[in-house]
């Protein structure tokens, strides 16, 4: 750990990655994740390692399934409309059981949507937007510090379950700076060494990496493998936070940019007497289904709060089920809901 | 305590860099702090924002409802903001462009008339360290000394160490032309 700086959001998600030993990054330019973009560029060259702003999002994506196949660390990244286009790569990349970091700074939609901070893409990343029984990781940072630290985490999970995992930001968490203390950088000929990577097969049989086999009976026992290891994440790498939850009445449920937002709307709800609590999933997927059930049985009201229709909703009322009332709220678009919005929310519920 | 100021502008004031160098100077400081700007199609040519959050333990939303204070470079940004600024707070307005008076009586105003301070130290696209430096003087959020070595350490790593002389005196020039307000 050094001394802290000043930073965006978009650059620490590239500083981690760089520090995590990502050795090819591709990509393609879009708003609001361009200053992740243009870090890499700046900075990838210059340690000897591989920088290709890509012809396509497809492309790009494409290269982190060739570049994962080789062994190395590696990643693209993009916001919603671009990281539709990568859904094909994605879902080959799960077939393929190939890790790779994917981070999506998320905008307004659908379609071409706006620039502005949003949560609509949390279906996509969580149910596998692309085709096939497949889950990738999914993170969901709140801070700029957390940022780095999840992008660091996400490469270590993508290695060490031979996944796709995503990086789930949005506008607001790429755009705005804040001081980080960045990680120390990782010694990656201290990483496990891959031994399923087509290296080249002198003196060995070789690897072979792919999504495809015509006989459904094999493919029916390479579907079980992936289903043995999402239990196992699910099992084991589920993480989440929980603030003022002892004694709260009411808790809201949010991740990413709007559970940052929800802290401060516990201290406004705090000071008018209101038992506030907050429930922040950090991994998306595996969503902390367990955790939420178990908080939901002492509380009244589960509140979702999120930058969406209501996605995220969805895993909260599987996980509370009836045991607490489930209301929500929302904004689309690219409009991010303040505290004081958030806090006339949570005045409907407080009694 | 928390402190937040909205800096608001038309597009090529410095407002942007304004509040990068305020929120370096409240991390030099040891504060939390937060820096958020508007990124959209409106910082091309049309108006520009950001929003700027000070605390000594952590920053939760880096957006807020009331900020403590608004810098208004211009009208427009004045029109948009000023209903917004809490209760007791400050505004810092660019009296050189902006002729109305401000409407809200709970509020402490600093008038300065930017563009001729900016023409008094020799270059109009200091006034956003002017504005700054009123800000200062009327809040005392951060010393006027760290913002002056967050400036110099960011021009510096900008490649742009000949324009430092220049902006600490308009740091100076907003400080000593606006009133201190406990």
């Amino acid at each position: 750990m050094g001394e802290k700086v000043l930073m965006r959001g978009n650059e620490v998600i590239a500083e981690a990655a760089i520090r995590a030993g990502c050795q090819c990054y591709f990509a393609y330019p879009i708003t609001p994740q361009a200053e992740l973009l243009e870090h890499m560029a700046e900075n990838m060259p210059r340690l000897g390692r591989t920088f290709v702003q890509a012809e396509s999002e497809l492309a790009a994506i494409s290269m982190v399934y060739g570049a994962a196949s080789v062994g190395v660390r590696t990643m693209t990244s993009s916001s919603s409309p671009g990281i539709s286009l990568k859904q094909e790569g994605i879902s080959y990349l799960a077939g393929s059981s190939l890790p790779a970091v994917i981070v999506n700074v998320v905008r307004g939609g659908p379609g071409l949507g706006d620039i502005a901070p949003s949560q609509c893409d949390y279906f996509q990343a969580t149910k596998g937007g692309g085709h096939g029984d497949y889950h990738m990781i999914v993170l969901g940072p709140s801070t700029v510090p957390e940022a780095g630290t999840l992008t660091m985490l996400a490469f270590d999970l993508a290695d060490k379950y031979r996944t796709p995992v995503m990086i789930l930001a949005d506008g607001m968490l790429g755009q705005m700076m804040e001081p980080v203390d960045l990680p120390d950088p990782v010694d990656i000929t201290t990483l496990p060494k891959k031994e399923w990577a087509t290296t080249g097969a002198k003196g060995r049989d070789p690897n072979i990496i792919l999504s495809f086999d015509l006989d459904p009976e094999v493919l029916k026992q390479m579907n079980l493998e992936l289903q043995r290891r999402y239990r196992k994440i699910e099992r084991d790498e589920v993480r989440y936070e929980e603030a003022q939850t002892e004694d709260a009445q009411i808790v809201i449920a949010a991740y990413g940019t709007t559970a940052r937002i929800a802290k401060t709307v516990l201290r406004m709800a705090r000071d008018e007497g209101i038992k506030l609590g907050l429930f922040r999933p950090i991994t998306l997927w595996p969503f902390p289904y367990e955790a939420l059930k178990k908080l939901s049985q002492r509380v009244q009201t589960v509140l979702t709060v999120e930058m969406s229709a209501g996605q995220m909703w969805e895993d909260v009322r599987l996980a509370v089920a009836e045991r607490a009332d489930t209301p929500f709220y929302g904004e689309m678009g690219g409009v991010v809901p303040t505290p004081r919005g958030i806090l006339n929310e949570v005045k409907k519920y407080a009694h | 305590m928390e402190r937040s100021v909205v800096i608001a502008g038309f597009g090529g004031q410095g407002v942007i860099l304004a509040g990068k160098i305020l929120a370096q100077a409240a991390m030099d400081s040891g504060l939390a702090v937060t820096w958020l700007p508007s990124y959209g199609p409106e910082m091309r040519g049309g108006t520009a924002n950001c929003t700027v959050v000070m605390a000594q333990e952590s920053v939760g939303s880096p957006i807020v409802d009331e900020p403590t204070a608004l810098i208004a470079m211009n009208l427009p940004s004045l029109d948009k903001f000023e209903r917004t600024v809490a209760s007791g707070g400050a505004i810092i307005v660019n009296s050189s462009l902006i002729d109305r008076d401000i409407e809200r009586e709970d509020l402490a105003v600093t008038k300065l008339p930017l563009n001729d301070l900016g023409a008094s130290v020799g270059n109009m696209r200091a006034i956003n360290m002017i504005a700054l430096g009123g800000y200062l003087k009327a809040t005392g959020a951060v010393t006027l000394e760290v913002v002056k070595d967050a400036m110099a350490h960011m021009l510096e790593k900008g490649g742009k160490s000949k324009f430092i002389q220049l902006n600490v005196k308009a740091l100076d020039a907003g400080y000593n032309a606006a009133q201190f307000r406990p």
